[in-house]
C-alpha cells in the first residue's frame, strides 16, 4: 500500500481518458493511430506496475488481488489491440470505408472504452463500477455502428436496446445491494465499497441479496452475452469494425463477467442467502449448448466468432457457478486465456477480411496457400479455441470438465458433449477455411503480426508450462471466490 | 413519518404508476411524447418530494435534470424529430391494447408481493418506493416488447430510467454517485437517440422496427 | 310511529328521484347548450316528453312478443327501486340494508338484460347491434364498478353504501390515491354505461354511434315513455352514487331529525347542480371516441379499479 501505487492507479485511468480528449481533435490519421498505440502501451505499464505496488483502498478505487489480473490483462489487450487497430484502420480508410472525421472519432472512442473498462475493473464503488460499465457499453454501440449501412445500424440499434434494457436492470440490482448494506453497514460510500460490502455480507438480509442477484445476473449476464440474453452479440461482432469485436470479445464480456463475480463473492458470503452456483451453472451450460449448435450453419466468419465467444463465456459462467477452488481456477485461467486466443483471432480475421473483401465464408479459401501467415495463423488460431492440447484453454477446459464429473456427472457429459460439437463446427469451418484452392482477393496483407504472434506465444506457453508465480497468483484468487 | 408526509410520497409514486399505464394505452406518437413529459414530470415532483422529507437537499439535483432534461427537453427534440421523419401516426401494438394492460397489472401485482416483504425491514416509506419503482421498470419493459415502433422503445427505456430514479431515491442516502450516473445516461441516450433515429431514417425512410427486421440479425 | 316517519322518508326519497330525474336530464341539455351559444329546450321539457308519450297509443310490431310489452315495466321498476337504495339527502334511511352496492349493481344488469331482450325481440338488425354493443360495454364495465366500489369497501369496511358515505365524512381517511383513482374510473364506467360522450351520443340517431337508442327504436307511446324515465333515474343515479360517495359531506346521517334531512335534500341538489354542470362542459370539450376504442376506454377503467385496490394493499401493508 502505498503513494507510488495510487499514482500509478491513476495513470491507469487518466492516460486513456486524457488521450480521448486528445485523439477527438488531432486531425493526421498515422499520428493519431501511433498515439493510440502509445496510449495504450503507457497505460500496460502503469498497470503491470500494480503487481508490484499497491494503493491502499479508497472509497472510489481499490487493487485487490482480483482485479490486478485483469487490469493488466485488459491493458495488454487493449495495447496489442492498438496495434491491430492501426493497420486495421490505414486499410479502411484506403477503401473508403471510413472518412477521417469517423476515424478522429474511432480513436477518441477506442481510449474512451479503455477508460471505462478500466474503471470498471478498479473501482471499488458499487455504483461508479456500474457508470463505468455503462459507459463502455455506450462507446461500443457507437463503434458497432460506425460504417451506417443497414445491418451496421440494426446491429448497433439491437445492442443498445439490449444494454440498456440489461444495465437498468443491474442498477436495480445495485440499488438493492446498496439497500442491503446500509441498514448493517449505515448510509454513505461505504455501503457502496466492494471491500466494506465482502467484509460485512454475513449480516445482510438474504432475501434482499436473492433478489439483488438475480437482477444484477440478468443484467450483466446480458453483457456478458449468456443465452438467452445474447442476441446482441454476434450481429455486434459481425457488423463493428474488427477491433471492436476484439475488444468486445476479449475484454468487456469479461469485464461483465468480473461485476458478476464481485456480487457473487458478496453473496458467497452470506449463509441465508441462496447459492448462487446452480442458476449460473444453468445458464452457463446453456450458452454452452445453443452456441456450438449455433456454430455449424454460419457463413459470416466473424458472425461465428461471435458465436464462439458466447459458448467460452458459457463455459467460464458454468465453472464459477461450480465453484471450488479447481473449478474457480479454470475459469480464471480460462477467462485469461480466451481474451488472448480471441483476440488474435479477430486480428488474424480482420486482415483476411480485408484482403478477401468479404466476411463470408464460402467466398474465402485457400488462406494458407495465398496468405501464408494468415492462414497459418487462423490455423492455430482456431485449434487454440477448440480447445486442442497442448494449448492453455484444453488444460482449463480439461479441469472443468473433470471437477464436473466429479461431483455432477450428468452435467458433465452434457458439457463435454457440447465442446465436441463446436470443436467439430470450428475445424470444419477450418477446413473450408484455410486448405484448399485460394478463392478471393490475392492482395498481400499489409499487417503487423507481432501482435498475434504475442497472443499465440503466451497460450502456448501456458499450456505447456504456467509460471508457478501465476499459478499460486490463480489459486488464490479462486479460494477467495469460494 | 408524519402521515400526511407519506400520502404524499405515496400520491406521486402511485401516480408514476398510473402515468406508466397511461404509456401503455396510448396509440399515437404525439400523445405518447406528451405522456412521456408527465411521466418525467411526476417523477421530478416525486424526487423534489423524496428531498424535502428525507432532508436530502442533493437530490432537489436530481429533481431538477429530471425536470429540464426528460420533462421539456427530450420531448421538444423528440416532436421535432417526429415532425421532421414525418411519423406521426398510430403504434402497432403486438397484443392488443387491453390485453397488454392487463400483464401490466400482473406485472404490478407481481412486484408489489415481491418487494413489500423483502424490504419490511427498511422503512414504510422505502417499501412503497422500491415497489412502485419495480412497478414501472417492469412496465417499461413491457412497453418495449409489445411496441413495434423504435420511437416507443426508445420511450419505454426512458421511462425504465424513471423508475430506477425513483429507486434510488427511495434508498435512503445512496450517494451521490448515483446522480452522476442518472444525468449522464440522460444524456448519452439524448445523443444516442438523435444519432440514430437520424441514421435510421437516412436509410429506412421508416422507424417501424419490422421494416428495420428485414436485414435481420440471425442470417447465416 | 316513528317507524311510519322513517317510512314516509323513504318514500320521499322514491319520489324525490323520480321527480328530480327529468330535471336533472333537462338541466344538462340546457347547459349544453348555452355552452354552444343556443337558447336550448326549456328545463321542463322533459316532462313535456314523458307526458306527451304517456298519452300517446302504443304501435307493436307483429313480431313483438311479450318480452317486448313486458321489459319497460321491468326495466323502469329495477331502476327506480336502485336510484331509490341510493343515499342522495340521507344514509341509514329504512331500506338501507338493502342498499348493497352490489345489490344495486345486480338490479342495473337485470334492467340492462331486459332491455337487451327487448331490442333482440323484434328482430330488426338495428335492435340486433344496439343489444350486442350494449352487452360489450356492460361486459367491461361491470366487473370496472365492482372493482372501484370493491376498493371503497375495503376501506370502508363494508359494502352498504351508507356505511361508505358515513365512514368517506369520518375525515381520517386522509388524502388517499385511491381513492382518487376509484373516482376516475366511476365517471368513466358511469360516462360508458349512460352512454354519454366519448361512448356514446345521447343526441343523435346515426347508426353508428347507436347504443341505447338502437335497442329501443321500436318503441313508442307509454312503453318508451317509461323506458326514458328509466334512463333519466339512471343517469341520476350515478350522478347520487358519485356524489355520495365521494363527496358525502351534508348527508344527513341517522338519528338526525328533520331539518337535517331538509338540510340534506339541498345539498343535494346543490350536488346535482354541480355534477350536471361538469357533465355538459366534459361532453362539450372533448369528442366521441370510435367504437372499436370502447373496450380499451372501460379496460382502462378496469384497470384503474385493480390498481386502486393494489395500491390500497401497499398502504394498508405499510
Amino acid at each position: 500500500m502505498t503513494e507510488a501505487g495510487s499514482f500509478f492507479v491513476d495513470a491507469v485511468l487518466v492516460i486513456p481518458a486524457l488521450s480521448a480528449a486528445l485523439l477527438a481533435v488531432l486531425p493526421d490519421d498515422r499520428l493519431t493511430a501511433r498515439l493510440n498505440v502509445l496510449a495504450a502501451l503507457l497505460t500496460f505499464l502503469a498497470a503491470t506496475v500494480l503487481f508490484f505496488e499497491r494503493p491502499a483502498p479508497g472509497h472510489y478505487l481499490i487493487v485487490d488481488d482480483l482485479n490486478v489480473v485483469f487490469i493488466v490483462l485488459s491493458t495488454f489487450v487493449g495495447f496489442t489491440t492498438s496495434v491491430f487497430s492501426g493497420s486495421y484502420i490505414a486499410h479502411e480508410l484506403e477503401t473508403g470505408r471510413l472518412t477521417p472525421v469517423y476515424l478522429r472519432f474511432y480513436h477518441a472512442m477506442y481510449q474512451t472504452l479503455m477508460f471505462g473498462m478500466n474503471l470498471a475493473l478498479l473501482s471499488n464503488n458499487v455504483g461508479l463500477m456500474w457508470v463505468a460499465i455503462e459507459l463502455a457499453t455506450l462507446t461500443t454501440v457507437l463503434m458497432v455502428g460506425i460504417y451506417r449501412t443497414p445491418a451496421a445500424l440494426e446491429a448497433a440499434w439491437k445492442y443498445f436496446l439490449l444494454g440498456s434494457v440489461g444495465i437498468a436492470l443491474a442498477l436495480f440490482g445495485t440499488i438493492l445491494v446498496y439497500l442491503a448494506a446500509h441498514s448493517v453497514v449505515g448510509e454513505g460510500l461505504d455501503a457502496m465499497a466492494w471491500n466494506v460490502l465482502v467484509r460485512r455480507a454475513p449480516e445482510f438480509d438474504p432475501a434482499l441479496l436473492n433478489l439483488a442477484f438475480l437482477f444484477l445476473l440478468l443484467g450483466y449476464g446480458t453483457k456478458v452475452g449468456l443465452v438467452p440474453l445474447h442476441a446482441w452479440l454476434p450481429d455486434a461482432h459481425a457488423e463493428g469494425p474488427t477491433p471492436i469485436s476484439a475488444v468486445l470479445s476479449g475484454l468487456l464480456l469479461n469485464v461483465a463477467l468480473f461485476a458478476v463475480l464481485r456480487f457473487k463473492s458478496v453473496m458467497a458470503a452470506n449463509p441465508g442467502a441462496f447459492a448462487p452456483g446452480p442458476l449460473m451453472v444453468s445458464l452457463g451450460l446453456l450458452s454452452v449448448v445453443f452456441a456450438s449448435f449455433m456454430l455449424y450453419r454460419r457463413h459470416d466468419i466473424k458472425r461465428m466468432f461471435g458465436y464462439s465467444s458466447i459458448e467460452h463465456m458459457g463455459i467460464v459462467t458454468f465453472a464459477f457457478g461450480m465453484g471450488g477452488p479447481l473449478a474457480n481456477f479454470a475459469g480464471l485461467l480460462h477467462m485469461t486465456l480466451h481474451s488472448l486466443t480471441k483476440s488474435a483471432i479477430f486480428y488474424c480475421v480482420g486482415h483476411i477480411a480485408q484482403v478477401k473483401g468479404t466476411q463470408h465464408m464460402p467466398d474465402i479459401r485457400g488462406l494458407t496457400v495465398s496468405h501464408p501467415a494468415l492462414g497459418w495463423g487462423l490455423v492455430f488460431g482456431v485449434a487454440a479455441i477448440a480447445g486442442l492440447p497442448p494449448m492453455g484453454l484444453f488444460m482449463t477446459e480439461f479441469l472443468i470438465v473433470t471437477t464436473t464429473f466429479a461431483r455432477h456427472p450428468l452435467l458433465a457429459i452434457v458439457l463435454g458433449l457440447a465442446l465436441l460439437v463446436a470443436f467439430g463446427a470450428l475445424l470444419l469451418r477450418l477446413n473450408g477455411l484455410a486448405f484448399g484452392d485460394p478463392r478471393g482477393g490475392r492482395a498481400p496483407a499489409r499487417a503487423s503480426f507481432v501482435p498475434v504472434v504475442a497472443h499465440f506465444a503466451l497460450v502456448l506457453v501456458a499450456g505447456i508450462w504456467l509460471p508457478p508465480a501465476l499459478t499460486a497468483w490463480f489459486q488464490h484468487v479462486a479460494g477467495l471466490l469460494r | 413519518m408524519d402521515p400526511l408526509a407519506l400520502d404524499v410520497a405515496h400520491l406521486l409514486a402511485g401516480g408514476l404508476v398510473l402515468v406508466s399505464f397511461m404509456l401503455l394505452y396510448q396509440d399515437r406518437m404525439t400523445g405518447l411524447v406528451n405522456n412521456f413529459a408527465l411521466h418525467a414530470l411526476v417523477v421530478s415532483l416525486s424526487v423534489a418530494w423524496q428531498a424535502h422529507i428525507q432532508h436530502a437537499p442533493h437530490l432537489y439535483i436530481t429533481a431538477a435534470i429530471a425536470l429540464i432534461v426528460k420533462a421539456i427537453v427530450i420531448p421538444l427534440a423528440l416532436h421535432r424529430i417526429i415532425l421532421q421523419l414525418g411519423i406521426h401516426r398510430t403504434i402497432e401494438t403486438v397484443v392488443g391494447i387491453g390485453q397488454t394492460m392487463l400483464a401490466g397489472i400482473g406485472l404490478v401485482a407481481l412486484s408489489i408481493m415481491v418487494m413489500l416483504p423483502i424490504t419490511a425491514r427498511a422503512g414504510t416509506l422505502t417499501q412503497q418506493d422500491l415497489a412502485f419503482a419495480l412497478s414501472v421498470l417492469l412496465l417499461g419493459l413491457l412497453m418495449m416488447i409489445s411496441r413495434r415502433n423504435a420511437v416507443s422503445q426508445v420511450i419505454g427505456f426512458m421511462s425504465i430510467e424513471n423508475g430506477l430514479i425513483l429507486a434510488a431515491t427511495g434508498a435512503k442516502g445512496m450517494p451521490l454517485v448515483v446522480e452522476i450516473s442518472v444525468a449522464f445516461s440522460i444524456l448519452i441516450a439524448l445523443i444516442v437517440i438523435g444519432v440514430f433515429l437520424f441514421r435510421i431514417r437516412e436509410r429506412f425512410d421508416t422507424v417501424d422496427i419490422h421494416a428495420l427486421h428485414e436485414y435481420r440479425g440471425e442470417q447465416p | 310511529m316513528a317507524i311510519a316517519l322513517q317510512l314516509l322518508v323513504q318514500i320521499g326519497q322514491m319520489a324525490l328521484v323520480l321527480a328530480l330525474a327529468p330535471l336533472f336530464a333537462g338541466y344538462v341539455r340546457k347547459v349544453k347548450a348555452h355552452l354552444l351559444r343556443r337558447q336550448g329546450p326549456p328545463l321542463a321539457q322533459p316532462y313535456r316528453e314523458l307526458l306527451r308519450l304517456l298519452r300517446k297509443d302504443v304501435v307493436l310490431a307483429d313480431s313483438a312478443s311479450w318480452v317486448f310489452r313486458v321489459a319497460p315495466y321491468l326495466i323502469f321498476a329495477a331502476t327506480w327501486v336502485a336510484v331509490s337504495l341510493v343515499p342522495t339527502f340521507a344514509a341509514g334511511l329504512i331500506f338501507s340494508y338493502a342498499a348493497d352496492v352490489i345489490a344495486i349493481v345486480a338490479l342495473l344488469g337485470s334492467a340492462r338484460f331486459m332491455l337487451a331482450l327487448a331490442g333482440l325481440d323484434v328482430g330488426t338488425s338495428f335492435g340486433g347491434i344496439g343489444s350486442s354493443r350494449e352487452m360489450l360495454i356492460a361486459s367491461l364495465a361491470e366487473p370496472a364498478m365492482l372493482m372501484l366500489v370493491f376498493t371503497l369497501s375495503l376501506l370502508a369496511g363494508s359494502t352498504q353504501l351508507s356505511s361508505i358515505a358515513a365512514s368517506m365524512q369520518a375525515s381520517d381517511v386522509g388524502l388517499k390515491f385511491s381513492i382518487a383513482l376509484a373516482l376516475l374510473g366511476l365517471i368513466m364506467v358511469a360516462l360508458a354505461e349512460n352512454a354519454r360522450i366519448p361512448v356514446d351520443n345521447p343526441a343523435t340517431h346515426l347508426e353508428l354511434t347507436m347504443v341505447h337508442e338502437a335497442m329501443i327504436l321500436e318503441y313508442s307511446g307509454r312503453h318508451l315513455a317509461l323506458i326514458e324515465a328509466a334512463a333519466f333515474l339512471k343517469l341520476l343515479l350515478y350522478v347520487s352514487v358519485i356524489a355520495c360517495v365521494f363527496f358525502p359531506w351534508g348527508i344527513a346521517l341517522s338519528g338526525q331529525g328533520p331539518a337535517a334531512y331538509f338540510a340534506g335534500i339541498g345539498v343535494y341538489v346543490l350536488k346535482l347542480a354541480a355534477g350536471g354542470f361538469v357533465l355538459a362542459v366534459f361532453e362539450t370539450a372533448i369528442a366521441k371516441m370510435r367504437v372499436f376504442r370502447v373496450p380499451d376506454f372501460l379496460g382502462a377503467a378496469l384497470m384503474l379499479g385493480f390498481l386502486a385496490t393494489l395500491l390500497l394493499f401497499v398502504t394498508m401493508a405499510g
